[in-house]
């Protein structure tokens, strides 16, 4: 097999694996505010049972999680989740990453000066107004740095993917890696990685900059 | 006859305030047992040492901390009230609401919202909680940052601005929700020395034109000269008040003397 062949073959599932990276973004970024925020309330039991699945989450491999909701419901309850293993790697990726983003947000909540709050209390604004209108865009000034980090990692995560057999670009790589006995494969992936997250880069870059037109 | 009555903007009545200890187990009491009233373009200044209790009593004021005891009114409506037990019961939200509008607080670090420009902060406010139209807001934000002598830096970032020019923000900000009574806590502490002038100006000013402000500050002169009343206070009590001229010289109490030996 040509190397020409191995990088057509593998940009094949290049779909899959930006389906599995924007899905779980778009998933995961709003649920871990709601996460930050159940971590965050008065009540104790609130709170402690979302730390407790937070640590749940970061404290065992984002493998044995894929594993868990895609192979997890058949062999206990006998059935599976969905013929399209996307949606498991998806639910799996968007709830684990979730539990990071929650932690990056509730840093960044609690950077914010005690003063805002007051300011805003004082004028008049309702809570949920000063959440939105005034902590919430500081907090994603401060925490586009750390988010980032996060997004650079799910590119390469995603290869995770193949535990699971999932088609994406580097299941198939890891296939024609096997079938050839060729480590070619692999060199590709990491290549098509690379400039997937030099563009992550970019774009993070971008947003950082945007948010440049004042210091906190 | 038509009998001209005083009117009371905000009334304290006994208030008490207590801390716990860093230790946990027990409680400094901060505030003992003040009571105040201003009316309507009096201008009251509160001195005293640090740790005498006049930052938490205009917190209390302005709602930002509940007193343990003692009731509160704005324009005789309550905004506190002891229960039988003689502990503060506070109003329901939608009162409290409405009384935020009576007042407005200059913080002394400005809190000015730094990813608004100096015109958003000035209208956002009256947008979102007074709902005015964006044409009316931007009215009186440019009537106010003229009057601070701002004009010039609508559209820069609070981060742009020295202390002077952000607390003079702040002080518009506040001014445009219409208030009734200003308070002002510490407003040139943060500031070099040479911008205090510029703040305490424009809070001269304010008094010129017959606002109703209590200030909490450290200036001295200041005080004496913007002020109708004088409150001194120490370790949580009103030792001392009257008129400036009275507090600074011929004060009454050894306490006061001593104080203000330490300013001369």
């Amino acid at each position: 097999m040509t190397l020409w062949t191995m990088i057509i073959k593998m940009s094949e599932g290049l779909g899959k694996t930006c389906a599995i990276f924007f899905l779980t973004l778009l998933f995961s970024l709003p649920l871990g505010m709601i996460v930050a925020l159940l971590r965050m309330s008065k009540n104790k039991v609130i709170s402690g049972i979302t730390r407790f699945f937070i640590s749940i989450l970061r404290g065992t491999p984002l493998m044995l999680q894929l594993l868990a909701v895609t192979y997890g419901p058949y062999y206990l309850f006998g059935f599976t989740v969905s013929r399209n293993k996307l949606i498991p790697v998806v639910i799996a990726f968007a709830i684990n990453y979730a539990a990071y983003f929650a932690e990056i947000y509730r840093g960044g909540i609690e950077s914010i000066p005690q003063g805002q709050y007051e300011a805003a209390e004082v004028l008049g604004y309702s809570g949920f107004q000063t959440f939105m209108r005034i902590i919430l865009p500081q907090v994603i000034k401060r925490i586009v740095p750390s988010v980032t980090n996060e997004v650079v990692t799910l590119v390469k995560d995603t290869s995770l993917a193949f535990t699971v057999s999932y088609q994406e670009m580097f299941t198939i790589g890891k296939q024609i890696a096997n079938s050839q006995t060729s480590f070619t494969p692999f060199m590709v992936a990491g290549v098509f990685y690379f400039m997937f997250n030099a563009i992550v880069a970019w774009a993070m870059g971008r947003v950082e900059k945007r948010l440049d037109y004042y210091k906190i | 006859m038509e009998t001209v009555e005083k009117k009371n903007i905000l009334e304290i009545k006994n208030v008490r305030k207590s801390f716990p200890t860093p230790d946990g187990r027990g409680a400094t009491e901060v505030l003992r047992d003040i009571s105040m009233q201003v009316s309507k373009g009096e201008v009251v200044s509160i001195i005293g040492p640090s740790g005498s209790g006049k930052s938490t009593l205009l917190r209390c004021a302005t709602l930002l901390t509940d007193m343990d005891s003692g009731e509160l009114f704005y324009n005789g409506t309550a905004a506190a009230k002891n229960d039988a037990a003689g502990k503060s019961v506070y109003s329901d939200k939608a009162t409290l609401k409405k009384i935020r509008g009576y007042f407005g607080l200059v913080f002394q670090n400005f809190n000015l919202f730094p990813h608004y420009s100096v015109k958003k902060n000035l209208i956002d406010p009256q947008i979102n909680v007074l709902g005015r139209t964006k044409e009316e807001s931007e009215k009186k934000a440019r009537e106010l940052l003229e009057q601070m002598g701002l004009t010039n830096r609508a559209d820069v970032y609070p981060c742009q601005l020295s202390g002077g020019q952000q607390q003079r923000v702040a002080i518009a900000r506040a001014l445009t929700m219409d208030p009734d009574i200003m308070f002002f806590d510490e407003p040139t502490s943060a500031l070099d020395p040479e911008l205090t002038g510029e703040v305490l100006k424009v809070i001269k000013q304010l008094a010129e034109m017959k606002m109703t402000m209590v200030i909490v500050t450290h200036e001295m002169a200041f005080a004496r000269a913007v002020s109708d009343r004088v409150i001194f206070m120490d370790g949580g009590v009103i030792v001392e008040q009257g008129e400036p001229e009275e507090v600074f010289g011929n004060p009454k109490e050894e306490r006061t003397k001593q104080f203000l030996r330490n300013y001369q």
